[in-house]
């Protein structure tokens, strides 16, 4: 996945500029594993030296073995599908609902004064303080995560879309209007590219908040998962397992919210870097 | 200085028998805490058909809120605007604004910021077209008509604002202080710019400015506005001959007229920097 990511940035940008980028993320890319092995050293050194506490960690080989072993067998990757879907439906749906709902409460005053006073009553509940009414409340427990991985990035989504089409400059509304649009053309070809980058922000945000929730609700309420594979490894005391299930969720969060920069970046070659 | 009598407003306007834009009596005030602060009081003046006016005032005597009025953006509390006879309630295409503030669209490249108009009105895709080539290539931008407005420099922002006005075919061009905030040298080429085009085209244009010299350069008419709350002090004809040269700004008439002028604006920057504004403080001692 991104590998495609990359090539996709790499053609949308001319010959100069491209090789340019290559040369900025070759550094990166150098300066991430000069990081990598430096931790991984750091790792080692301590649970030899027998550090207290940190010595009860298991060596990065043995974490590295389990890896391996894990990647052999179905289950691991049957984890991996089962949360990227979860984080996919119920992200998307956060998205359905959210961003229209934003876009209606940014544009209407009374619309907005009637939703918001509950928004903000809500807003301040950690959405893992959900996970026990939503365990009750929802006939099956996959249905609970899915709404609670829902909430988490809902509220997220709603209010940065709001604040973004709230502060769009009344001057492009009133140039579109002389120009002859429509309402229609004042939601389309203003009110919605004026508050994209509002949008995004809110998808990047709320895609971090999305992991949060759906692991939590994992291990509480799931049958299956990377947040249930972890929590298993705990329950039978493996803990090279453990740290593979934590490294997991690390990338797997940091795969998304690279999809999201990048559908960013492309929804909004305006705001390109030139 | 018998030959430049002030025009002054009698039965006509200055503007002859068949004004295309006619402000009659118009007021406006705004709400500051409890109470009203008057902004317009009274303004009437018209504008003739083909001609350029200019309206030129003191910083912060209330252009701005004339030009908003005349768009159709905001209402008077007494008073009328009427375009062609009919009465300007509404934002519309027969009347466009160029502000000193861009208003392009930064999502939009040049080119869909251009066919804006054409677009929501459903022009044809062929007329669009090779209307925006025309238009575009006019302003000298067809070249960069995939770029995005972050990426221009401020006077082509400018042009493109320009393009994407002209291309309605406006009965009415407007312009509140557009080359403000450009360098010398940028506002000096959009200043002749727009000389050529307005001569070339005689779009009738309201052209709104702070500045005396390029009021005089470039207008036929200038209504000149008091301190605030504005009211319209005198309107004088310049009838310098057209098209307009800087080597008119040596002349003898040009001379007479830009004193005269000088004369009643000192007048009005001094009773703003009386009242306390610091612009006005600024015009006062560069005109004197
Ligand atoms: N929407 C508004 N609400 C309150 N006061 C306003 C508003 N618009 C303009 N004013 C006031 O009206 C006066 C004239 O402003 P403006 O028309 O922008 O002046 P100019 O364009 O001549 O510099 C200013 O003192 C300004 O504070
Ligand atoms: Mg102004």
């Amino acid at each position: 996945m991104s590998v495609n990511a990359l090539k996709l940035r790499g053609s949308n940008v001319g010959g100069k500029i491209s090789s340019y980028v290559r040369g900025a993320l070759s550094v990166k890319t150098l300066e991430g594993i000069v990081s990598l092995v430096a931790f991984v050293a750091l790792w080692q050194a301590a649970v030899s030296l027998r550090i207290p506490y940190i010595s009860n960690l298991p060596f990065p080989g043995q974490v590295w073995n389990s890896l391996g072993e894990a990647a052999g067998t179905s289950g691991y990757w049957l984890s991996w599908v089962a949360s990227l879907k979860r984080i996919l439906i119920s992200f998307i749906i956060a998205q359905v609902v959210g961003v229209p709902l934003g876009l209606f409460m940014g544009m209407s005053k009374p619309f907005r004064q009637l939703i918001f006073p509950v928004f903000e009553i809500v807003r301040p509940i950690p959405p893992i303080a959900w996970i026990p009414l939503a365990i009750l409340f929802w006939p099956t427990e996959e249905l609970s995560i899915y709404a609670l991985t829902f909430i988490g990035p809902f509220f997220v989504i709603v209010l940065n879309v709001m604040q973004g089409v709230a502060s769009i400059d009344q001057s492009f509304k009133r140039a579109a209007l002389s120009l002859g649009a429509k309402p229609s053309d004042i939601f389309w070809k203003i009110m919605l590219p004026g508050a994209l980058p509002s949008i995004l922000t809110g998808m990047t945000v709320g895609i971090g908040v999305a992991w949060n929730v759906l692991i939590a609700a994992e291990m509480i309420a799931g049958r299956n998962g990377l947040g249930r594979m972890t929590w298993e490894a705990y329950t039978n005391g493996n803990i090279p397992l453990i740290i593979v299930g934590m490294i997991s969720i690390g990338v797997a969060g940091y795969l998304c919210s690279s999809l999201v920069r990048l559908i960013g970046e492309n929804c909004m070659p305006w705001q390109r870097r030139f | 200085m018998a030959e430049i009598a002030p025009l002054l407003r009698a039965s006509d306007g200055g503007a002859g028998q068949d004004p295309l834009l006619c402000v009659a009596g118009v007021s406006k005030s705004f709400r500051e805490g409890d109470e009203h602060q008057a902004c317009l009081d009274n303004c009437s003046f018209d504008i003739a058909r083909g001609e350029l006016s200019i309206i030129i005032g003191p910083s912060g005597c209330g252009k701005t809120t004339l030009i908003n009025l005349i768009a159709g953006y905001e209402l008077p509390d007494s008073g009328s605007i009427t375009l062609d006879g009919a009465p300007v309630s509404a934002p519309s295409f027969d009347r466009l604004v160029v502000f000193q503030e861009t208003t392009l669209f930064p999502w939009m490249t040049v080119y869909a910021n251009v066919v804006f108009g054409c677009k929501v009105k459903g022009v044809p895709q062929q007329e669009m077209q090779e209307k925006a080539k025309h238009i575009l290539s006019k302003v000298g931008l067809y070249e960069f008509r995939d770029k995005y407005p972050s990426q221009l420099s401020g006077g082509m922002q400018r042009r493109t604002e320009l393009a994407r006005a002209l291309i309605n075919d406006p009965k009415l061009m407007i312009l509140d202080e557009p080359f403000r905030g450009l360098d010398a040298m940028t506002k000096e080429l959009m200043q002749e710019f727009y000389l050529t085009l307005f001569e070339e085209t005689g779009l009738t244009t309201l052209f709104v400015t702070h500045e005396l010299e390029e009021a005089i350069f470039m207008a036929d008419n200038l209504v000149l506005l008091t301190h605030k709350p504005a009211r319209v002090k005198e309107i004088l004809k310049i009838d310098l001959p057209r098209p307009r040269h800087f080597s008119m700004m040596a002349s003898k008439k040009y001379f007479d007229l830009h004193g005269y002028a000088m004369g009643l604006l000192v007048e009005e920057a001094k009773r703003a920097f009386e009242d306390g504004n610091a612009i006005a403080f600024d015009a006062v001692s560069s005109l004197e």
